[in-house]
């Protein structure tokens, strides 16, 4: 009873501080001066239609470097975390997980037709990022998507997780060799102006923000499938008995 | 006023996740909370950098170059958002990770069995 009410004053204090915010939360009527120059400066010196894209892929490029860090810590921690869980079952068998049930006809060629189209989408979204939204991260979710689809199609199925790694590490390296040669040949690290800007609004163009947005997607695409991968049970024994 | 109703929104998506953190033994509900809640934030940011009768800062036939910077909502907050959104995903595939080793501990999901931290 203590319990309950402790929560229900905690929730009613943050409600009250969440009111106040709301009620004297005044909606603005122009832009901050550092976004002003943001919308100004992408589309003319980076020529990227996008202004967001413009943003994580050139100026802010360096905290995206770290974001795709962190995705990558976590597919290593959430391996760490599960591949101990492999080793103790195998110490203690009899209670083996048992086998997922084989997926219904339905979903089986739900899942032949709609994962080219899901991936085709997905290199859609990763191409058009500078042009309109989309972008390197939406697509290697979009691709992700595309694996759980698989692997809920044939739950045996086995990831070729040896080629998943190799893949993303090479686009990683890619990425951090773009960004060196903007500091060469161009204003900085992850300076977008190593390629010619193009003409604005055209496929290819913005400089290598689609270069990036290609190697990003490939890189979240293959972290976030490793980490659905590790969340398998039957795998993860296997690994522990390898 | 949209931007407040949106921002009214995530406030509310965090009180839910914070009384479902609170409410729940289940640790998956607690997780379900934790994920409410970082969306209602998500959704808060999003609202602050909205500007008044300003459109996506996405340069096309609807928005041209010169009249952007009068008419497009500020991109700086989407673009952390972007960040956040990732940042929360991994946060969560963490958890889910713990949850997982935790009900092979004790065969149950539930927190209160887990007493060895409690004071």
């Amino acid at each position: 009873m203590i319990r309950r009410a402790a929560i229900v004053l905690a929730v009613a204090l943050f409600g009250l501080v969440f009111a106040n915010l709301a009620a004297h939360y005044a909606e603005r009527q122009s832009l901050l001066p550092l976004a002003k120059r943001y919308v100004e400066l992408v589309p003319r010196d980076l020529g990227a239609a996008n202004v967001i894209t413009g943003i994580l892929l050139t100026y802010r490029a360096f905290d995206t470097l770290g974001e795709v860090a962190v995705l990558f810590m976590v597919a290593a921690g959430v391996g760490l975390v599960l591949a101990a869980r492999g080793r103790r079952n195998e110490s203690s068998p009899g209670e083996a997980p048992e086998p997922p049930r084989p997926a219904s006809e339905i979903v089986q060629t739900g899942a032949q037709m709609l994962v080219p189209l899901i991936a085709i989408f997905a290199a859609y979204i990763i191409m058009n990022g500078h042009l309109s939204a989309g972008g390197g991260f939406q697509g290697g979710a979009v691709i992700a998507s595309s694996v759980i689809l698989l692997l809920l199609a044939d739950p045996h199925r086995r990831l070729d997780l040896d080629f998943l790694s190799y893949t993303e590490s090479v686009a990683g390296v890619l990425f951090v060799l773009v960004g060196v040669a903007g500091m060469i040949v161009a204003g900085g690290f992850l300076d977008n102006r190593v390629l010619p800007v193009g003409q604005f609004g055209a496929f290819f163009s913005a400089g290598a923000i689609p270069v990036l947005s290609i190697l990003l997607g490939i890189k979240v695409g293959c972290e976030l499938s490793v980490i659905i991968d590790r969340f398998r049970p039957e795998l993860s024994t296997e690994r522990g008995s390898q | 006023m949209i931007s407040t109703v949106v921002l009214s929104t995530g406030l509310a998506l965090i009180l839910i996740g914070v009384w479902g953190m609170l409410t729940h033994r289940n640790i998956l509900r607690i997780v379900i909370g934790f994920s409410l809640m970082g969306t209602g934030t998500h959704i808060f940011i999003v609202a602050i950098g909205y500007v008044a009768n300003g459109t996506a800062p996405i340069m096309d036939r609807a928005l041209n170059v010169a009249e952007a910077p009068a008419r497009a909502v500020d991109p700086i907050p989407s673009a952390l958002v972007v960040t956040a959104i990732v940042i929360g995903l991994a946060v969560t595939a963490i958890m889910l990770a713990y949850a997982i080793r935790l009900y092979d501990s004790k065969k149950t999901l539930s927190i209160d069995a887990f007493t060895e931290s409690k004071w």
